[in-house]
C-alpha cells in the first residue's frame, strides 16, 4: 500500500515550474498503484490452490476462512486480499465478516503472528466456579509465549466436567495446569473422537426405518405432523415454540423451502446437543431428514459451532454413508460451521452467519419460516428437537406427552452444572423442580455447598433464588418470575457464591457476546458492565437500562441480558450491599 | 391490500399505503418520530438499528422500530405512551454518553444533536467509556473521519454498500468493540474509497465530514451562510446538487434530489467545486502583446502578463470581433470557424452557433460531441431517426439484462454506474464488455474482455446467433423495422465459433450473451466512448442499434439504447445546433426548406453548406483555408488527437479569440482572451444524458471583471455587426425551443419551476416521456432501419517498432482536459501527475516498475509520464487518461476519422514503452 500522495516540492529538480506547463498544483506525487491494497499473485496463487475447485460462491466465505485459518494458523490479510478478489468480494466484506468471529485471527502487514498453538480457557460461569481464574493465571505464567498464546473464551459446553480449556481443537475437561501442559507437551491438540452409535449399529436397531417410510409412501405428512403435535414437543434449543405447528407453518409456505439446523449450542451451562450428537448421531440425522421430507426442503443446513469438532468430525464421518444409503435424496446436507459466536445461535444471525455474513439477527417479521435462509421460507431446529422424533413417530406422540410432572408434558434434557454432586445431562420430565433435580438426578448439593439459587436456563434466564427451588421448570412456569427455562442449561450456586460476581460474569459475558447491531444492547451491555463493577449500584439508572434493553433490544439477547442484574436487586439484596459495604470499608478484593 | 391497510395510530384510525411502515405513516400523518439511523431518502433502507424511533404495539411484548416494521390490520400503536418516550430518551442518553462535548463538537447541528434537544436530552447518567475504537483519520483530503462522534448507525455503510455500492465502508469486529472502517481497516486515505461522499452526506453525527467544515482540531468550522440549488458542472449524468456558501464563496456541495441522482454525487460533483476560486482564474480581457510568438506558449496561467497585456473589455471586444469581422469581409465567412461548448448552458451553445452561422456566415460550428459521440449520433439518426437516449440509464432498474460495452461508468459516469450496481445487486444480468477489466466486473455476470478494436467481429457473432437460433423478435422485425434480410445476409458470414479467434472470446460465451440478452424480459444497452471513438464507431454503433431492433428490446421500460454522454451539455449542445451539418434539433444545414425556415427565423441569408467539423477545421487551417477562430470553452490544444497538428494550426491563426475562465492550453495561443464565467456563477439549462432538461443557478459572484458567457457572446455578435438585444437569459431559451419542437411544452419558467423537465413532452403540465419509440420511430418510414456493418482493422495496428496499443479516456478524478479538476485541491491531490496504465506484463517485459518514468512514443509524438501498475489490464494495451497537459496522450493518438461520424480513433493506435533515461526522469 502507498500513503496517499506526499506533498513534494511545487518546484521540481531543474528549475522549470511545472505551473507553466499544467495546471495542477504540482504539490503532490501520485499513487504507484490502483486505490487501496492490491492482491499480490503470490497470495492469488496460494489461495487459489487453497480453495481447489471449492465453490467460490459468497455465502462459503467462513467456511474458506476457516480454511486459511487452520491453514496459515491465522488470517493475513494479504491472504484476505486475495480471497476477496477470488470470491469477487469487496475487500471490506471479508475483512467485516472475519473480524467479527472469534476463532478468526486476523493478521495485519507487518503484524506478527500469533503462536501456534493457542488455549482457550472458559470463563464462562460455571468454569468460573471452578477455578478458570486462577487456571488462566498459571497457563499464562506456565506456557512460553512465543510458542503458546492462552486467551479467555466463553462456554464450550463441557460445563458438568468444569474448568474446560481449548487446546487448539481438541476440548480437554476437568483442566488443571498439569494436564492442560502436560498434553500440550505430547501434542494432544486435536479432538478425541468419542465412542458412538455408528451407521451399522444403528440400523441394526430400526434406525432410518421411519424416515424410509416417510420416502417410499408408507407414512404421509399428516401423520408424522399430527405425531409431533400430539407429543406437544416444543423448540429445545430454548424458544419453545411448538414444533408441529412450526413444520406445519413452513410446509404452507410457497417453495421452494429450506431447512435448517442450530448446533450453535452457545448458551453458557448448556451441553446436551453435543451430548446426544457424540452419541447418537444418527437419530439427530434421521430426525432432521425427516423434517426436510416433511417441509420438502430442498436442502439442509446444519450450522454447527466451532466448539464441537469432535462432533464435527463425527457428521464428517456418518453424512456421507447416509447418502450413499439414499436416506438424503430427498435434499442435500450442508455442514457448516461457526466460527465462534454466541449470537449465531440466534436463530436468525444462525441464518446470516450460514450465508457468510456477520452473525447480526434479523428484524422479525417477516419470520424464518417466511423469509429465511437465502430469503426462501426456512424450517429451523434445534438439534435436540429433531432427535426426538425418530422415538415419537415410533412410539407414538403420546408416549412423550405421558412423561412430565407437577403438570407438565414431556421429556426435557437438562445440563446441569455448578455446585451438585453429579453434575451432567440429565433426561427427567419437564416440570421436575429444581430441588427434586437436584436430589433425585444429581445426588445432591455438591459436600459442603448449600443451596442458594440456581440459573434455570443459562445467563438469559437470570439467577433465581434457593426459595425458588421447588416451581416446576418448564417453558411458561417461569416467566412470571422474571426468568425462564430457556436451554434448560441449571446452574446451581451456593452459599459459597457471591451473586455480584456472578452477576458480573454473567454481564460480561454478554458485553463481549453482543453482535453490536443495536443501542440498548450494544452500548447498554457495555454500560451495565461499568456500572455493576462499581462499589454502589445505581439501581435507579440500573432499572431504567434493563427497561430499555428488555424493550427495545432487537433479539433476545439484549431483551435478556439484563435479568441477572434485575433478580440480583431482586433477591440477593445482601450480596450486593454487603459487599458495598465491605468495598466501602476497603477489604475486600474481587475475587 | 390495493385499499391499504387500516389501524390506529396514537388513537386515530388511520391508513398505510402498501409498503408504508409505521414511521412513514406516522410522519405522513405530521407525528414527528425521533429517528437516527433511518434516512427516509431515496436508496436507503430502514435498518431499525439505533432504537431511537421505538412505538409501542398493543399486544406485543416488546417496543417496535417504527421506521422498519410495518402495520398490520387492526394494530393499535402507540407514538407517544411513557413507555416509547422514556424507551427513545434513554437510548439517546446511553448515545450521549459517548459524544464528544457539543461546543467543540464536528458538527453541533447534526441530526444527532438536533434529536438529542428535542427529546430534551443534554446530558447522560451513564459513564463515559474510553474506547480503542474512538480514533481520528484525516488520511483523506476530501473528508475527516472523527469516530468518538460515530453511533454505530449504519448509515455509512448503507451509503457507500448499498446506495453507491462502492463497497469500502463496513462494521467491522462486533459488540461493543465494533468499529466503522474503510476497507482492512486501513486509514480513508489509502483505502479504495472513491470519495463519492456518500457517507459524509448520510451521517447523522459529524463523524464523517467534508473536510472544508471543519478546523484542523476538527472542529466545525466554515458554517454556510446560504445555499443555492443547481446542477453539476461535470459529467452527463446531470446531478443536481446544492452549493453551500459562505462569504460568496463554496464551502461545500450536498446531493440534491434530482431524477439522474437522488441525491448521489461523485468525488468530482461533491469535492471538484473550488475551481471557480482558483487564482488562476481570468480576471480581466487579455490582449497579446505585440511581437509575441504564438510559438511561445510557456506561461505560467497565474501570471499571463509575460505574453499578454491587460484589456479594457471595449477594447478586448473591439480587438476580438475586429479581427475576426475583418477576415469575414477580406475573404469570406468560410474563412472562420467557431468552436462552443458542451460545459455552457443552452442559451450559450444556441447564441454561439447562431453567431457563427448569422455573423460569420458560416456553418464551421462545431463543438467536443465531434470528439466524443458523434458516430453514436450519425448511426442513431440513420438506424432510428433520432440521436438521444431511448430511455434514462434510471431504466437499468427495470431491466433484466444490462449491457455496458466500451464504457467505464465508475470513472466517467459515477452516478449512473451507481444505479447500474444497485441494478445488479437486484440481480439484473450485467454484461460488460470492455478491453479493459474494469471495476464494474466485479458486479458483473458476465465480463467480455475482448481483443481491442474487435467490436464489430464480437456484436456480429451475437447477432448471428440471434438470428441464427431464431431468438430475435420476428413479430417485433416486422412490424417495426426495415432491412432485416441485409442484416441476416450479412452477419450470416460471423458465427461466433469464427468471431472467437478474432475479438478473444470463448464462442460459447458469446452465443450465451447473446441468447440471455434476446431472451430477457427486458434488456437495455449503454455505451461509451469505447464503442464511439474508432474509424468504426458508427460500425459498432450500428451493430448495438441492430442487437437492440432485431430483439424488441426496445421503446418499452428496462430496454433501449442509451449513449452515455459525456460532458454536462453535451446533449443540450448538440440539440441546440452546435454542429456543422445541423441548425438546431438536428435538422439538415443543406435542407432548403430548413435554410429558409431559418432565414426567416433569425432574418438573414444562411449559408447553405455543411460546414467543417472539428478535426477538418485544423486541417482546413494548415492548409490556409480557414485564418480566424472564435472558441468558446473549448481545449482542443488538449482534447483534440494528433495535439501537436492542433496546437501548429492554433499557432498558424491571423486571429484566434478563445473565450474562457482560465488560461487553457487553447488560450495560451489566443490573440484575445476574454474572461468568462464559471458553472456556478451563471444561470442556463443544461441537459443530460437522460434529455432531462435542468436548471442551473448562479451561486457565487464573477471574479474580477469576468462576464457572463452568454453577454460575451452577445458583445461579440454586436461587434460583428449583428443588433442582439438579450437581456435575460430566459428569452434565449424561450428563442431556441420556437425554433426546437423537440422541446415543446418546456418554457423557462417550468424549468425554473420544476428544476427538471424530461422531453419529448406532450404538454406544459404533462411529465415528459423518459422512453421513446414505444410506437415506431421518428424516421420517414417509421421503422428502425439495420445498417449492417463489416468489420474493418482499426486505422493502426501494432508493429515491430510501435507492439503496443494505446486507449485513452479519463479517470475518475479528471474531467476532460483537465482544466478545471486540475485546479480543485481535491481532485488535484488525489491523482496528481500523469499516469499511464501498464499491465504488469508489459511493464515487466519493457524492464520497469510501477511508478517509475516511461517514454510512450507513437508515429506522431513522444511524451513521458510515470507508469502505473494496473492487473485489470490486459497485456499489450496501455490506457492514459487525456487530462495531463505536461503529458498530454494526444500526442501520441491517430487523428483518423470515421467516415461517417467525423469522430477520431481516440481509443485505437500503435505506440511502443521504454524506460525514461535517469536524466530524462530527473528533469
Amino acid at each position: 500500500m502507498t500513503a496517499f500522495p506526499p506533498i513534494i516540492s511545487a518546484t521540481p529538480p531543474g528549475g522549470v515550474p511545472a505551473r507553466n506547463i499544467h495546471p495542477g498544483s504540482g504539490r503532490r506525487k501520485t499513487r504507484d498503484q490502483q486505490k487501496g491494497r492490491q492482491v499480490d499473485p503470490l497470495s492469488l496463487d496460494e489461495i487459489r490452490a487453497l480453495l481447489g475447485d471449492r465453490s467460490r460462491q459468497p455465502d462459503l466465505l467462513i467456511e474458506h476462512l476457516h480454511l486459511l485459518q487452520d491453514h496459515y494458523g491465522c488470517l493475513h490479510a494479504r491472504h484476505l486480499a486475495a480471497l476477496a478478489k477470488e470470491m469477487k468480494l469487496a475487500l471490506v466484506e471479508v475483512f467485516e465478516v472475519a473480524s467479527f468471529y472469534a476463532h478468526f485471527d486476523i493478521v495485519m502487514d507487518g503484524e506478527p503472528a500469533p503462536p501456534k498453538l493457542t488455549i482457550r480457557v472458559c470463563d464462562s460461569l460455571s468454569c468460573a466456579l471452578a477455578g478458570a481464574e486462577q487456571l488462566h493465571e498459571a497457563l499464562t505464567a506456565g506456557v512460553d509465549e512465543r510458542d503458546v498464546r492462552v486467551v479467555r473464551a466463553p462456554c464450550m459446553g463441557g460445563c458438568n466436567n468444569a474448568p474446560v480449556v481449548a487446546i487448539g481443537h481438541a476440548p480437554h475437561e476437568n483442566a488443571t495446569v498439569e494436564s492442560v501442559l502436560d498434553a500440550v507437551a505430547h501434542g494432544h491438540v486435536d479432538p478425541d473422537i468419542p465412542d458412538y452409535l455408528g451407521f451399522d449399529e444403528y440400523i441394526r436397531g430400526g434406525g432410518y426405518k421411519m424416515l424410509a417410510e416417510c420416502l417410499n409412501g408408507a407414512r404421509d405428512v399428516d401423520a408424522v405432523l399430527k405425531g409431533l403435535e400430539d407429543s406437544s414437543i416444543r423448540g429445545l434449543g430454548g424458544a419453545g415454540f411448538p414444533t408441529g405447528l412450526k413444520w406445519r407453518y413452513v410446509r404452507a409456505e410457497p417453495g421452494p423451502r429450506i431447512m435448517a439446523i442450530n448446533g450453535d449450542e452457545g448458551e453458557p451451562g448448556t451441553f446436551k446437543d453435543r451430548f446426544h450428537l457424540e452419541r447418537d448421531p444418527h437419530r439427530f440425522l434421521e430426525g432432521m431428514l425427516i423434517g426436510a421430507w416433511t417441509v420438502e426442503a430442498t436442502d439442509v443446513y446444519i450450522y454447527l459451532r466451532d466448539e464441537y469438532p469432535q462432533c464435527r468430525e463425527i457428521l464428517l464421518r456418518e453424512i456421507p454413508k447416509v447418502e450413499a444409503a439414499g436416506f438424503a435424496r430427498h435434499t442435500r446436507i450442508h455442514l457448516r460451521r461457526g466460527a465462534g459466536a454466541y449470537i449465531c445461535g440466534e436463530e436468525s444471525a444462525m441464518l446470516e452467519s450460514i450465508e457468510g455474513k456477520r452473525g447480526l439477527p434479523r428484524h422479525k417479521p417477516p419470520f424464518p419460516s417466511v423469509v429465511g435462509l437465502f430469503g426462501r421460507p426456512t424450517l429451523i431446529n434445534n438439534i435436540e428437537t429433531v432427535f426426538w422424533v425418530r422415538e415419537i413417530l415410533e412410539k407414538g406422540g403420546a408416549w412423550f406427552a405421558s412423561h412430565g410432572l407437577n403438570g407438565r408434558k414431556g421429556l426435557r434434557t437438562f445440563s446441569v452444572s455448578g455446585r451438585v454432586k453429579e453434575p451432567g445431562v440429565k433426561l427427567a420430565p419437564a416440570g421436575i423442580t429444581l430441588r427434586e433435580l437436584i436430589d433425585q438426578y444429581c445426588g445432591g448439593m455438591a459436600d459442603g455447598h448449600t443451596l442458594k439459587g440456581y440459573l434455570p436456563g443459562g445467563p438469559s434466564g437470570g439467577i433465581l433464588p434457593a426459595s425458588m427451588a421447588d416451581i416446576p421448570l418448564d417453558f411458561g412456569t417461569l416467566e412470571p418470575h422474571g426468568s425462564f427455562i430457556g436451554s434448560a442449561a441449571v446452574v446451581v450456586l451456593s452459599d459459597k457464591d457471591n451473586m455480584r460476581d456472578v452477576a458480573l460474569n454473567l454481564l460480561k459475558f454478554f458485553e463481549d457476546e453482543s453482535c453490536g447491531q443495536c443501542t440498548p444492547c450494544r452500548v447498554g451491555t457495555e454500560k451495565a458492565v461499568r456500572l455493576i463493577s462499581e462499589p454502589e449500584w445505581d439501581e435507579e439508572l440500573l432499572t431504567a437500562l434493563a427497561t430499555v434493553m428488555g424493550d427495545a433490544s432487537i433479539c433476545g439477547l439484549g431483551q435478556a441480558a439484563m435479568n441477572p442484574i434485575k433478580l440480583v436487586m431482586k433477591h440477593f439484596r445482601d450480596d450486593f450491599v454487603s459487599r458495598q459495604s465491605m468495598t466501602q470499608g476497603a477489604t475486600g478484593s474481587q475475587g | 391490500m390495493s385499499n391499504g391497510i387500516s389501524f390506529t395510530l396514537d388513537g386515530t384510525e388511520v391508513t398505510a399505503r402498501n409498503g408504508e411502515t409505521i414511521w412513514q405513516v406516522a410522519t405522513r400523518l405530521g407525528t414527528e418520530i425521533p429517528h437516527l439511523c433511518h434516512r427516509p431518502e431515496p436508496g436507503y433502507r430502514p435498518d431499525g438499528n439505533c432504537r431511537a424511533c421505538m412505538v409501542e404495539i398493543e399486544g406485543e411484548r416488546v417496543l417496535a422500530a417504527s421506521c422498519i416494521r410495518k402495520p398490520k390490520p387492526g394494530m393499535t400503536v402507540r407514538t407517544a405512551s411513557e413507555r416509547a418516550k422514556a424507551s427513545r430518551k434513554l437510548v439517546f442518553e446511553l448515545l450521549l454518553a459517548d459524544q464528544p462535548e457539543r461546543e467543540s463538537a464536528h458538527d453541533p447541528n447534526s441530526t444527532f444533536w438536533n434529536w438529542a434537544d428535542k427529546v430534551e436530552i443534554a446530558g447522560s447518567r451513564f459513564p463515559a467509556v474510553d474506547r480503542p475504537t474512538k480514533t481520528d483519520d484525516m488520511s483523506h483530503p476530501a473528508m475527516a473521519v472523527q469516530l468518538d462522534a460515530c453511533i454505530h448507525c449504519n448509515l455509512c455503510v448503507r451509503a457507500c454498500r448499498e446506495v453507491q455500492v462502492n463497497d469500502v465502508i463496513g462494521m467491522a469486529a462486533r459488540g461493543h468493540l465494533e468499529k466503522i472502517v474503510f476497507d482492512f481497516d486501513d486509514p480513508m486515505g489509502q483505502s479504495t474509497c472513491v470519495a463519492c461522499g456518500e457517507c459524509v452526506q448520510a451521517c447523522p453525527t459529524g463523524a464523517l465530514m467534508p473536510a472544508t467544515l471543519v478546523d484542523e482540531k476538527g472542529v466545525y468550522a466554515n458554517a454556510p451562510d446560504r445555499e443555492v440549488d443547481s446542477v453539476c458542472p461535470y459529467c452527463g449524468v446531470g446531478c443536481q446538487l446544492t452549493y453551500k456558501i459562505r462569504d460568496n464563496k463554496i464551502v461545500a456541495v450536498d446531493g440534491k434530489d434530482g431524477p439522474s441522482n437522488q441525491n448521489r454525487l461523485c468525488v468530482k460533483g461533491r469535492f471538484g467545486f473550488d475551481y471557480a476560486h482558483h487564482g488562476d482564474r481570468l480576471t480581466v480581457p487579455l490582449i497579446r502583446k505585440e511581437g509575441v510568438s504564438k510559438h511561445d506558449v510557456d506561461i505560467d496561467p497565474m501570471n499571463p502578463f509575460t505574453h499578454f497585456r491587460e484589456a479594457t473589455w471595449d477594447e478586448a471586444l473591439a480587438v476580438a470581433a475586429g479581427g475576426l469581422r475583418k477576415i469575414r469581409d477580406e475573404r469570406g465567412g468560410n474563412a472562420l470557424a467557431g468552436f462552443g461548448s458542451a460545459k455552457g448552458s443552452n442559451e450559450e451553445a444556441y447564441l454561439f452557433q447562431k453567431l457563427v452561422r448569422t455573423g460569420f456566415g458560416t456553418n464551421n460550428v462545431d463543438h467536443c460531441t465531434r470528439l466524443c459521440h458523434a458516430s453514436s449520433v450519425a448511426a442513431l439518426i440513420e438506424g432510428v431517426g433520432s440521436g438521444a437516449v431511448s430511455a434514462p440509464f434510471m431504466a437499468a432498474e427495470d431491466a433484466e439484462v444490462i449491457v455496458i460495452i466500451g464504457a467505464n461508468p465508475t470513472e466517467n459516469h459515477p452516478v449512473a454506474a451507481t444505479f447500474f450496481k444497485n441494478a445488479a445487486e437486484r440481480g439484473a444480468k450485467l454484461i460488460v464488455m470492455d478491453p479493459r477489466g474494469l471495476a464494474m466486473a466485479r458486479h458483473a455476470t458476465h465480463m467480455l474482455q475482448f481483443t481491442p478494436g474487435r467490436d464489430v467481429s464480437m456484436l456480429n457473432a451475437i447477432l448471428h446467433t440471434i438470428i441464427a437460433e431464431g431468438l430475435y423478435d420476428r413479430q417485433y422485425v416486422q412490424a417495426n423495422t426495415e432491412d432485416f434480410e441485409a442484416l441476416a445476409e450479412t452477419v450470416k458470414d460471423y458465427p461466433p465459433e469464427e468471431m472467437e479467434k478474432v475479438c478473444g472470446i470463448p464462442a460459447a460465451t458469446l452465443r450465451t450473451v447473446a441468447r440471455l440478452f434476446a431472451r430477457s424480459k427486458a434488456s437495455i444497452i449503454f455505451w461509451g466512448m469505447g464503442v464511439s471513438q474508432h474509424i468504426h464507431g458508427t460500425d459498432n454503433s450500428r451493430c448495438l442499434i441492430a442487437l437492440s431492433l432485431v430483439t424488441g428490446q426496445i421503446g418499452r421500460p428496462g430496454t433501449g439504447l442509451h449513449p452515455l454522454r459525456g460532458q454536462n451539455n453535451v446533449q443540450g449542445a448538440s440539440d441546440a445546433g452546435l454542429i456543422p451539418m445541423f441548425y438546431p434539433d438536428y435538422k439538415s444545414v443543406e435542407d432548403p426548406e430548413v435554410q429558409s425556415f431559418y432565414e426567416n427565423y433569425w432574418g438573414t441569408k444562411l449559408d447553405g453548406k455543411r460546414g467543417l467539423t472539428v478535426v477538418e477545421i485544423m486541417d482546413a487551417i494548415h492548409d490556409g483555408r480557414i485564418n480566424g477562430l472564435y472558441i468558446e470553452g473549448e481545449n482542443p490544444a488538449m482534447s483534440d488527437p494528433d495535439v501537436t497538428h492542433a496546437r501548429e494550426a492554433l499557432a498558424m491563426l491571423d486571429h484566434l479569440v478563445v473565450q474562457d475562465i482560465f488560461l487553457t492550453e487553447t488560450a495560451k495561443y489566443a490573440d484575445v482572451v476574454l474572461p468568462a464565467s464559471a458553472w456556478p456563477e451563471k444561470d442556463g439549462t443544461v441537459i443530460n444524458t437522460n434529455r432531462q432538461v435542468q436548471m442551473g443557478r448562479a451561486a457565487v459572484p464573477l471574479p474580477g471583471e469576468a462576464r457572463q458567457d452568454l453577454w460575451i457572446i452577445q458583445d461579440m455578435a454586436r461587434g460583428l455587426g449583428l443588433n442582439w438585444t438579450y437581456t435575460h437569459v430566459s428569452e434565449v431559451f424561450t428563442e431556441m425551443v420556437g425554433a426546437m419542437p423537440s422541446l415543446a411544452n418546456i418554457s423557462w419558467e417550468r424549468v425554473e419551476r420544476e428544476g427538471s423537465v424530461t422531453y419529448p413532452v406532450d404538454g406544459p403540465d404533462q411529465p415528459g416521456h423518459d422512453i421513446v419509440f414505444g410506437n415506431g420511430f421518428p424516421t420517414k418510414t417509421g421503422r428502425g432501419r439495420f445498417v449492417p456493418a463489416r468489420p474493418i482493422n482499426p486505422a493502426e495496428t501494432p508493429d515491430l517498432d510501435y507492439p503496443l496499443v494505446l486507449t485513452t479516456g479519463r479517470q475518475l478524478e479528471h474531467w476532460h482536459t483537465g482544466s478545471m479538476t486540475r485546479r480543485s485541491s481535491v481532485l488535484d491531490a488525489v491523482e496528481p501527475e500523469a499516469v499511464a496504465y501498464v499491465s504488469p506484463h508489459d511493464l515487466t517485459r519493457a524492464g520497469m516498475r510501477t511508478g517509475d518514468y516511461m517514454l510512450v512514443s507513437s508515429r506522431r509524438g513522444t511524451i513521458r509520464l510515470k507508469a502505473r501498475i494496473d492487473d485489470r489490464m490486459p497485456v499489450g494495451l496501455v490506457f492514459i487518461p487525456f487530462a495531463y497537459a505536461e503529458a498530454a496522450a494526444n500526442v501520441l493518438t491517430n487523428p483518423q476519422l470515421d467516415p461517417f461520424g467525423k469522430i477520431p480513433e481516440f481509443k485505437y493506435c500503435a505506440i511502443r514503452i521504454e524506460k525514461a533515461q535517469m536524466a530524462e526522469a530527473a528533469e
